[in-house]
Order: C-alpha cells, then structure tokens, then sequence
C-alpha cells in the first residue's frame, strides 16, 4: 500500500492533536448555516432565448445547471387530428405551420408521402423546382440558426446580416409563390405554379452574393476568437449518445455520423446530384453552429448544380383531382428537412381523407436529448446547447 | 473662475459664512454638471442607437425630429407616462432606493473631472481615488436591485454584477499606479499636467489593462453578462419599469461617459491639444467621444463572454499584467 493511499483508506485521527472535537459544535452549525441550496429556475415560455414556447424549469447551483425538466405542448395544434378531417390537398397548408422556419420542406415531406401512397409520378421539372426551393429554403433556415447562435452569445451586429440575405430568399419565394413565410407551394404531383421568368437567373445572382456575405461572416461571427472560445468543447455528445438518443440531421452530423437522408435514403433527383454530406467531430456547441455554414455552402453547390440540369416540361403530373382517393394502404416518407429527418406516416382507408397520419419532427427527436446533453453545464452553455440544437416548437408540438 | 481672496471678500461683504457660500457654489456647479450630464445621456443615446444601425446596415431611428434625434425625449416621454409597477414581494425600500444609488455613483465620478484648465467643479489631492471608489458603489445599488425585486433572474444578474464588478475593481485600480508613479500625484488636473508625453505612450500595458478592466466594470460587452439577454433576460433590472428603469439606462450612459473621461484624463494627455487654450474643453471632449465610439464599436462587434472565462480574466491575465506594469514602471523609474 503506498503512502497515498494509507493516508486516503486510514481514518482521521485527531489523537494528540490537543483538539476537542465536542466543544467544535457551533463550527459546525454554521457550516450548515451556509450551505446553500440549488435554485429552481422557471424558463419560458416567455423568454428571449425560448425560440418559441419552450418552458423547462432550470434547477441551477451557482451558474452551474444541475438538472433540467423540459415542459413542452405550449404550442399544440393538434395537427395530425386535424388530418383526419380534411381531404389530402387540404392538409398541405397545415405542414407549413409545423416547422414554419422552414415550411418548403414540410411541404416536401407530406406531398412525397402521399405521392408514395398513391403511387403518383412527378414530372422532372417539377422534382427539380423542389430541389431548388427545397435547398434555398434549406439555406434560409439555416441563417436564421446562426443568427440566433449570434444573438445568444452576445453578437446581435451579425444577426442583420444574415437577414439581409434570407430577406432576398425570401423575395426569390414570394416570386414562385406570392408568400414569404408559410408558402403552400407543393402540390400532390408537382408545384403549384412554375418559376417565372427571369427568377433561376435572380437566383444564380443571389448565390454569388450569398457566398460574399457567408465569407464575410464566418470571419465575424464563427472565426471570432471569443465566439470559439465560447463555445469550442462546451456541452459535447458523442456519437453513440447521438444515435441513442434519437439526434438527427445537422445536431447528428455535427457528432461525426454521416447520415442525411438525401443520400443514405435518396429521394426526387438527390442521386444526380453532386455533393458532399458535411460532419464535424465531438458534437459540441460550436460543431452544432458551424456545420450549419457548411450545410449552407453544400447548398449553393446543390442549387447550381440543379439550376445546369433543370428540363423543361409541365410541373405538375397530370390528372390528379383535388379530391381524390388513394387506395387502401400506407406508406412512409421522410425528407431530410433543415433540421434532421422529417417523416410523415400516412394510413390511407380508400375515402378521401387520410384515417391516420404520424408526424415525425425531428426537432422533437433533438430537443430530449437535451437534458443529457446539457445537464453539468453552465447556465450560459445550457442555453447555447439548446439553441444549437435548432429546435422550432411549431414541429416540437405540432 | 474667482480666486479664494475674492471670494473671501465677497463672502465678508455680504456677512455669508465662507462655507456657505462655497457649498452653495459647489451646488450650482453640481447642478449644471448634472444638466450637462442629461444632455451627454441624449447625445449617447443617439450616437449609440445611430452606431448600432450603422454596424448592422439598418437606418435606425429616422422619424422623431431631425433624423430621429428626438426619439430620446419620445422615450423618456413614455417611460414618464408608464405605470410603476411595484413587485408585490420586493422589498420596498430596497427596490426603490437602488435606481437612485446606481444613478447617483456614476453622476458623481463627473465632478472630479478636469475637463480643461482650472475648469473642474471639485479638484480633490485625492481625485483619482475618489473617482475609483465613489463609483464602485453603484455595485450595491446593483445588488440591491436584484435582492430587493424578488425575482430569481435578477437575484442571479445581481450576484454576477457584484462578483465581476469586483474582480475588475482590482486590475483596473492598479493599473493606474503606473500612472500615479510618473505624474507623482493622484491630483487629476496635476496628472492632466504632467502628460507632456501622453500617458499611453509610457503606458501601454496600463492603458490595456485599465481600458479592459473599465469596459467590465461598465457592464458593455463582452462583459455584459449581468444583463444577458439571452439567459437572465434583463438581469439586475428585470423587475424595473417606468421612470426605474430609466434611472438604471441613464446611470449606465453616465458611467460610460464618466469612465472614457477617465480615460482621457490618465492616459490620452486630458485637455492638452493643439490650438490655444481655451480650445482645451474641446480636445478633451474629442477624446472622451472618441473612446465611447471605442467601446460602442467594441459592444456591437464582439460576442460576450462567459461567466468563468470573465472571471479568469480578471483574476489570471489582467491582474498579474497590471502587477508587471508597476515592477516594470518602478524599474524604469529607478534606472532614469
């Protein structure tokens, strides 16, 4: 036995010490006295960094968060009830409202279901008019992710600049579809209109000045020296956590498992298409932020790429009723949406509306790993850790 | 300004006891100190605002008046205008005083300023002491705040503001001796008058250290983490509203404005500049706009940093940097 471990095994004596441990006694009440308890902290649902309604009850010792209880249904719609009630067409609006950062791809979600289920053909210039929008709409997302990155470590100056340019994607969709929020472009077979003149012109343009802005604020935001050292190596998960606990999309990537849908599940042209699924290594807060600059970077490739191969042709398969009735049966469809795998779960009875359908948000799937990712952390990392794992409580609650 | 021997006679004609009247003129120029103060707050309201929008490719207030410059007084207009609202549970006394005592600590920094020759409400043989400590007693105002309000976001931003107040209180006090040891007084008008080289200059490790330690101590970014938006919503200040509130946005200018003064009296050569002398109130108010477009260009560039890297900073870098500028200034000065 060595001499540190005697000293650790063998009990304290305090023999020929000339201490008196009876008359210690009021040392250590006030050793008691000072003992401090942890503080139950109430988060949201009205709180800046809530990014919607989340509400969760902090129990924080010192800035140090010990244990956290989401609380989540603050935003329950009841959507997939709502479903069951309206003709297949009709829903289409209602996936807008789900993951309303990113409303295209919901769309994408739930038309490709349904086409699955009733076996439905998409002419070829329609699959690429999805493609595109799909990824600008991806790009959109994703600069809102990292202008909230920004805002909650403290830079709110890159924020205006990530607008800026999602206000010019913004306008490319007003062009193809009148809206600038909760679109309702895809329809079952196709698009509901097809591009305007000019517009895959515009966006070419964009692309170049997309690729300008990014360069310059991964230099300001993600390439600043207080922002990594903010976020470098904070509240890490590693990939088998990852995987057990359900992560999907960028959150999932950022822990170095190279799963994205658009290629380990292809769907609409993907497998035409050239491009790279981006990782990154330990999962922790500033992978999560900065694989979303990379994602942005894939999509621009995908979008010039698309915007070479686009065809010409009608956009939208042709004689498909606005009311109509797929055949008895179900089908799953999922598209990689911007954050993770959206899925959508269709059980048709044969009449005109759906008899069940299953959302699978991956923003759900994100957000329970968040107490054991965060969990030890300081106040200020927990909320960076939730703010990294993109969630959007419009696909949370549904 | 009246020299002592006339104001002695002055006071002899009249029958006023000469404390009487040298308390009622320290009071007219308090109060005017403290009108010029008012408009410093509206004029750094706007550059900041006006700052701000620059930085992120925005206009920023363009309606009030001239190129929005009378949205301030809209402001203050509607916080006079709101309901005070009055916690249940917070403590009275407490709630109501800290506003007053934030405000009041940064006002009275100002009075010690030299902003030209013999321009100066109160020369204290202690100035410099004085205006490091007066000040720092705005912490209790802060923590008052976040005790008396009842509420768990602003007990935490409270508890924060003090331990970072006074972690920087000390790097950013010893990084002045440097200075106190060249100009051979803590007189501020006498430092002013020692700076035929600008203290910058012999003192550029001083200078970072007071500048970073002053830009913590002001609560801007990136050490503006008593009010992070993002975790403690408003911090200290969450339960303020109203005219309350108003007090802490002001005292938070004020300190601004007291503190780039302070730096300009220790390090950047105070009132000297080219021109004749009374272009001296001028030059000094250059510089000291110059150092607040420095820390507003610094708050709307830079992410914040986190509790434990603040304090790391504070404890590990800063203080040992400004314990090195005293060794290294008394070295020089033993050598020369």
């Amino acid at each position: 036995m060595s001499k540190l471990e005697e000293i650790k095994t063998s009990e304290v004596s305090l023999d020929g010490l000339g201490v008196d441990i009876s008359s210690n006694g009021d040392a250590g009440e006030s050793r008691t006295d000072i003992r401090s308890e942890e503080l139950a902290i109430n988060f949201g649902p009205q709180h800046p960094s809530a990014h919607g309604v989340f509400r969760a009850i902090f129990h924080v010792d010192g800035e140090v968060v010990t244990k956290i209880e989401p609380k989540i249904g603050y935003l329950h719609r009841c959507f997939e009830k709502i479903a069951e009630n309206r003709t297949y067409t009709q829903f289409i609006p209602y996936t807008d409202r789900m993951d309303y950062v990113s409303s295209m791809l919901n769309n994408w979600a739930y038309v490709l279901t349904v086409e699955k289920l009733a076996g439905i053909e998409v002419p070829e210039r329609a699959e690429y008019i999805r493609v595109i929008v799909g990824e600008l709409q991806r790009i959109a997302s994703h600069l809102v992710f990292l202008t909230t990155a920004g805002v909650e470590t403290g830079a709110v100056t890159p924020y205006m600049y990530y607008f800026d340019e999602r206000e010019q994607i913004l306008n490319l969709f007003e062009g193809v579809c009148g809206a600038r929020l909760t679109y309702n472009y895809m329809r079952i077979g196709g698009v509901s209109a097809d591009l305007p003149d000019g517009w895959l012109e515009d966006t070419k343009v964009f692309l170049k000045r997309l690729a300008k802005t990014m360069d310059e604020t991964d230099k300001l935001l993600l390439g600043n020296y207080i922002f990594k050292k903010r976020m470098i190596g904070m509240v890490p998960f590693t990939a088998e956590d990852a995987l057990k606990w359900g992560l999907t999309g960028p959150s999932l990537r950022a822990a170095g498992v190279p799963y994205d849908i658009r290629k380990a599940d292809p769907y609409s042209v993907y497998p035409r298409i050239d491009f790279d699924v981006c990782t990154r290594f330990n999962c922790d807060n500033y992978d999560r932020a900065s694989i979303r600059s990379d994602e942005i970077r894939q999509s621009m490739r995908i979008i010039e790429q698309a915007i070479e191969q686009i065809p010409d042709g009608p956009v939208k398969a042709e004689g498909i009723p606005k009311v109509f009735k797929p055949a008895a049966g179900e089908a799953y469809g999922h598209v990689e949406a911007s954050r993770g795998d959206l899925g959508f779960y269709i059980v048709s009875d044969g009449t005109t509306k759906p008899y069940r359908v299953k959302i699978q948000g991956p923003s759900f799937g994100n957000l329970q790993a968040l107490p054991a990712m965060a969990e030890g952390s300081y106040f200020g990392d927990v909320i960076l850790a939730f703010g990294t794992l993109d969630t959007v409580f419009g696909e949370v609650d549904r | 300004m009246l020299s002592s021997a006339q104001l002695q006679e002055f006071a002899n004609n009249y029958g006023i006891p000469l404390w009487g009247l040298d308390a009622s003129i320290a009071l007219v120029l308090a109060v005017a100190v403290f009108c010029l103060c008012g408009l410093g707050v509206v004029v750094l309201v706007y550059m900041e605002r006006k700052i701000a929008a620059d930085f992120q490719i925005r206009y920023g207030p363009l309606h009030v008046g001239w190129h929005g410059s009378l949205q301030l007084v809209a402001d203050i207009l509607k916080l006079i205008t709101k309901e005070d609202v009055f916690p249940k549970k917070a403590d009275p006394w407490i709630f109501r005083l800290a506003p007053a005592i934030v405000f009041l600590a940064a006002f009275v920094g100002l009075l010690v300023m030299p902003i030209g020759p013999g321009l100066v409400v109160q020369d204290l043989n202690v100035g410099l002491i004085y205006v490091l400590a007066i000040p720092s007693i705005g912490i209790a105002g802060l923590i008052m705040a976040g005790f008396g309000s009842y509420n768990k976001y602003a007990m935490m931003g409270s508890l924060r503001a003090a331990a970072q107040m006074v972690s920087y209180e000390i790097p950013r006090a010893l990084s002045v001796i440097g200075v106190v040891m060249i100009a051979g007084s803590a007189k501020l008008s006498a430092i002013v008058g020692a700076q035929g080289i600008w203290h910058i200059i012999l003192q550029p490790l001083g200078f970072m250290v007071f500048l970073v330690s002053t830009l913590a101590e002001l609560n801007r970014t990136p050490f503006d983490l008593p009010d992070t938006e993002a975790e403690l919503v408003a911090g200290f200040s969450m339960e303020y509203s109203g005219m309350r509130f108003a007090f802490f946005f002001f005292g938070e200018y004020i300190a601004l404005m007291a503190a780039s003064a302070l730096t300009v009296v220790l390090f950047l050569g105070g009132w000297h500049g080219p021109g004749p002398e009374f272009l001296a109130p001028v030059w000094f108010l250059i510089k000291t706009f110059g150092v607040i477009f420095l820390a507003m260009w610094i708050r709307w560039t830079l992410p914040r940093f986190r509790i434990d890297q603040v304090m790391d900073l504070g404890w590990k870098v800063l203080l040992p940097l400004a314990l090195l500028n005293i060794l290294i200034t008394g070295i020089v000065m033993l050598i020369i």
